[in-house]
């Protein structure tokens, strides 16, 4: 291969990734450090008002005054993306090893029918369980069925949010961990019941060390866009409980208050990159994607 | 893995409850889909309450011109950024599964997965504020730069998987019978990968039609794609006519589905 | 020998990072003959045939290609043709456009590829296959469509890298047979790899023991077997038995070893300068047992026996040596001999070889 197709092979994406990525993020980290335009934008003087904002508020005497608003946020997001990534553990480990057991046919249709509501836009999926959560939907009017109380209020609920972010992630655990699972030699499992493991013991200590790989994987892919995510609070939590990102969203939208956006995009990239870094350290050889 | 029919009933691996644990999975999982689908045939205006068989919201849909403008947005970029994306990805997969002692490799490949790292929403906020300190202001060619961005790496995994998968005998079994770099290449390599490439493509472009957080900050400029707008009408409140517009969308993205599927499928028993 | 060479290997080495692959390999292929590199995995063999087919480039020396250098020159370019290990037969392209390939590269027009294309399959006897796709063939049929795809463009050079490994025993036998005559017929220099020792004396013109990145010994098969130069082509050749001993004689032609048999044993040699340590090997089946032992006589203590249908394997004590001899069963229900039986052994002081370190 010769040296000129090295570089020209490489150079496009390169280029695209330092155009459309690192330079912008370099963007991002200077304006989250700059002044708010008096018409919203940015004024670029160095000023750590935005990330003051994070904790204080200024308040009557123009004194800082302790905040915890934003840190809630911050704190919400962090425990909703970790109950999401929990939840689809528990759903995923089942599933895996069901689907491993069956034979070669059944085992496509079944992963390929995981991962069909993955290629359904996003917006429609979340949109679907806007009617099944809504007020006088369906869940409530089964429920009624079924002689409940005249309940409502599904939607608009940690609950719902929590639902809508496992439905829509649940696919990026589930392969890993299937894969992790299918690759499991049956003479392991044979072997730790020669060698007297009961089911119990094989699943705690052949089957699920053995998973691990797949299941550390999965909760990367799961965990880190549900910190990002918009959709599911925006339309399933009815824009009453903030998330980081619609957090963000807000300060470019109608708040219009871009350092701040900045601030808070920055905090959310440092998460990031601390879960994939630590994951890096993890395992350095099965991080798929690189770094 | 071998596998034994005679043990398939006495699977020491099977445990209890697995199988009804996974059919309530699998009908949680399409619950929704199936409302959505079900629902669009509602002839009453109120989402939720039956009112007998109807296909009208899917001619109301069909008539609604910014629906269509919307989808003819939404097109042309995925047309142009998944083409794009393609060309860079099949490119860099060429270079960093082929390239002997490359240096960089790792952070290469680091480079070209990025988007798939960071979240979404940060990389939305950082080229909203790219465009605008360029001055940048036609809305399709931003949404086409952003949307080749994140879409690089979609088409790039399954094209190197396809390229690792493949012996390297076989370029060189060209390069031994007189093919030049280029011939090789175009006879030899790219057939054998091709469905890769069109998974990757594939996979590339229904990222980007089906893209939200990205198109939605950078609205402007007359550039609504068809989420953006599908957002909008949902912020108007639940209407029989997005359950029909949903449904297309789910046909849609079924039908892609299933040919890459299909490919990868063709691909695992060739390879 | 007069006849011209068809590659000549100029002191060659190659290194990857830190490890040498070939040190130092210099010797020459003649034209029109069947080649052998034969040495164990590792030894660099693949490494030099690969350089001769242009996907490596040596670290120092050079390749002659009938005269020519070509180390630098692209594979491309070389009208030198492999036979791969798995075939390498392109999967999306008929067997008839898999010939055609190569003669298409170098610009041939259509009339004349299609009717070499069909010599081709007439060669290997597959003109019934012309439109099959290469995963509907069974090995053998992949490795005949390999050769014919290999030689139609009458390369100068044909280079074959352990084509017979992914074939079974019973087809591998007949594969020999096939490509031998095949070489006879076309004439085309063949460069066979193969760790298979049987295959190399089976096949070849002259063989090259290759072993540690080195050239051990260029010969024909008999002087391979029968004239080891060293310790290492006569272990990797064959099975032998080696003894420790002083040279307490020589003339330039033959020298003595005292053995720790404790008999002197006089043979041929061309690398005995003086005294000092040596060793000798001597091959099983040139040690007699029983009413089969002639020459040096010793009497030995049988310690263990393997009855191999053919062939009866002992292994035997004299004195503190264990020797590993083979008896031809020459009669049916031919006498035994049992573990802890003493027995007369002998061998011809001449068929012993003297082997430099």
């Amino acid at each position: 291969m010769s040296k000129a197709f090295r570089f020209w092979g490489l150079a496009p994406a390169w280029a695209l990734m330092i155009l459309t990525l690192i330079v912008p993020i370099l963007i991002v980290a200077g304006v989250s450090v700059a002044e708010r335009g008096a018409y919203g934008g940015f004024d670029w003087a160095f000023d750590l008002t935005s990330y003051r904002q994070i904790l204080f508020t200024e308040g009557w005497t123009d004194a800082l005054e302790f905040d915890p608003k934003y840190l809630w946020i911050i704190a919400r997001t962090m425990l909703y993306a970790l109950t999401t990534t929990v939840i689809c553990v528990a759903l995923a480990l089942p599933v895996s090893y069901f689907i491993a057991q069956q034979s070669a046919r059944v085992k496509i249709i079944l992963i390929y029918l995981v991962t069909l509501p993955f290629w359904v836009s996003m917006i429609v999926r979340v949109y679907a369980w806007l009617i099944i959560l809504g007020n006088d939907g369906i869940l409530e009017r089964v429920y009624r069925l079924f002689g409940g109380a005249d309940v409502s209020g599904f939607l608009f609920t940690s609950g719902a949010m929590i639902t809508g972010m496992v439905y829509s992630y649940i696919p990026l655990m589930v392969l890993p961990v299937y894969a992790s699972v299918e690759k499991i030699d049956p003479a392991l499992i044979e072997a730790s019941h020669d060698l007297y493991g009961s089911r119990w013991v094989t699943l705690r200590r052949v089957i699920l060390p053995l998973t691990a790989p797949g299941l550390m994987a999965g909760s990367i892919l799961v965990f880190v866009p549900c910190l990002g995510t918009v959709l599911e609070p925006m339309l399933l939590g009815g824009g009453k409980q903030l998330m980081m990102g619609t957090l963000i969203q807000t300060q470019f939208g109608g708040a219009r208050n871009w350092p701040f956006g900045a601030a808070i995009a920055m905090v959310l990239l440092a998460f990031v990159v601390l879960v994939l870094l630590i994951n890096a350290r993890r395992m350095p050889r099965q991080s798929e994607i690189g770094l | 893995m071998t596998r034994y029919p005679m043990t398939r009933h006495h699977d020491i691996r099977s445990y209890p409850g697995l199988g009804p644990l996974s059919l309530v999975f699998f009908l949680w999982l399409y619950l929704p889909i199936v409302v959505v689908v079900i629902y669009s045939f509602n002839d009453n205006r109120l989402v939720s309450v039956w009112g007998g068989f109807s296909g009208k919201w899917y001619l109301v849909a069909l008539e609604n011109k910014a629906l269509m403008s919307a989808l003819e947005i939404s097109l042309k970029v995925a047309v142009i950024s998944t083409t794009c994306a393609t060309l860079i990805a099949l490119l860099a997969a060429m270079v960093l599964t082929r390239a002997p002692n490359l240096k960089f490799r790792r952070v290469s490949e680091t480079m070209v997965n990025l988007p798939l790292l960071l979240p979404e929403i940060v990389l939305a906020v950082a080229v909203l504020i790219l465009f605008s300190q360029l001055g940048l202001t036609n809305g399709l060619v931003k949404l086409v730069l952003a949307h080749t961005a994140f879409c690089t790496p979609f088409a790039f995994l399954p094209i190197r998987a396809r390229l690792q998968g493949m012996s390297l005998d076989f370029e060189e079994a060209a390069r031994d019978l007189y093919a030049p770099p280029l011939t090789a290449f175009r006879r030899v390599t790219l057939p054998m990968i091709l469905p890769g490439v069109f998974a990757g493509a594939m996979t590339a472009f229904v990222m980007s039609m089906d893209d939200f957080i990205t198109s939605n900050l950078l609205n402007s400029g007359g550039a609504t794609t068809l989420p953006v707008y599908i957002f909008s009408l949902i912020r108007q409140g639940t209407t029989p006519e997005l359950n029909a517009i949903s449904t297309l969308l789910i046909l849609a993205s079924l039908i892609l589905a299933t040919l890459v599927l299909i490919l990868n499928a063709r691909a695992m028993r060739r390879g | 020998m007069s006849r011209p060479s068809a590659i000549e290997v100029v002191n060659v080495s190659k290194k990857f990072g830190d490890y040498t692959a070939l040190d130092h390999v210099d010797f020459k292929i003649l034209q029109n003959e069947f080649f052998t590199l034969l040495g164990p995995s590792g030894c660099g063999k693949t490494t030099l045939l690969r350089m001769i087919a242009g996907f490596e480039t040596p670290s120092a020396g050079t390749l002659l290609l009938k005269g020519k250098a070509i180390a630098q020159m692209p594979a491309h370019k070389r009208r030198v043709n492999t036979v791969f290990q798995n075939y390498a037969l392109f999967p999306h392209m008929t067997l008839s456009q898999n010939i055609a390939f190569g003669l298409e590269n170098l610009g041939w027009d259509k009339a004349r590829i299609r009717e070499r294309v069909g010599r081709m399959l007439e060669m290997v006897h597959m003109e019934d296959f012309a439109a099959r796709k290469p995963d509907q063939l069974s090995g053998g049929q992949r490795q005949r469509i390999a050769l014919a795809r290999a030689l139609a463009s009458e390369p100068e050079v044909l280079l074959l890298d352990e084509p017979l490994s992914a074939l079974d025993l019973k087809l591998r036998q007949a594969m020999r047979n096939e490509l031998r005559a095949l070489q006879r017929d076309t004439g085309i220099t063949f460069v066979f790899v193969t760790h298979d020792q049987e295959e190399a004396l089976d096949m070849s013109d002259r063989i090259a023991v290759m072993g540690h990145g080195r050239v051990q010994q260029i010969g024909t098969p008999i002087e391979i077997y029968e004239d080891p130069k060293t310790r290492f082509v006569a272990d990797f050749i064959g099975d032998t038995n080696f003894l420790e001993g002083e040279v307490i004689a020589s003339d330039g032609s033959t020298a003595t070893i005292r053995t720790a048999l404790g008999t002197d044993v006089t043979t041929t040699c061309e690398n005995v300068s003086g005294p000092g340590p040596a060793t000798l090997s001597i091959r099983p089946e040139k040690i007699g047992v029983g009413e089969q032992a002639e020459g040096l006589i010793l009497t030995s203590t049988v310690l263990s026996r393997n009855y191999l249908g053919g062939f009866t394997h002992y292994t035997v004590r004299v004195g503190e040596i264990d020797l590993r001899l083979s008896r031809r069963n020459a009669q049916s229900h031919q006498d035994a001999f049992d573990i802890g039986d003493a027995v007369r052994i002998g061998f011809r002081d001449s068929n012993a070889r003297i082997l430099g370190q």
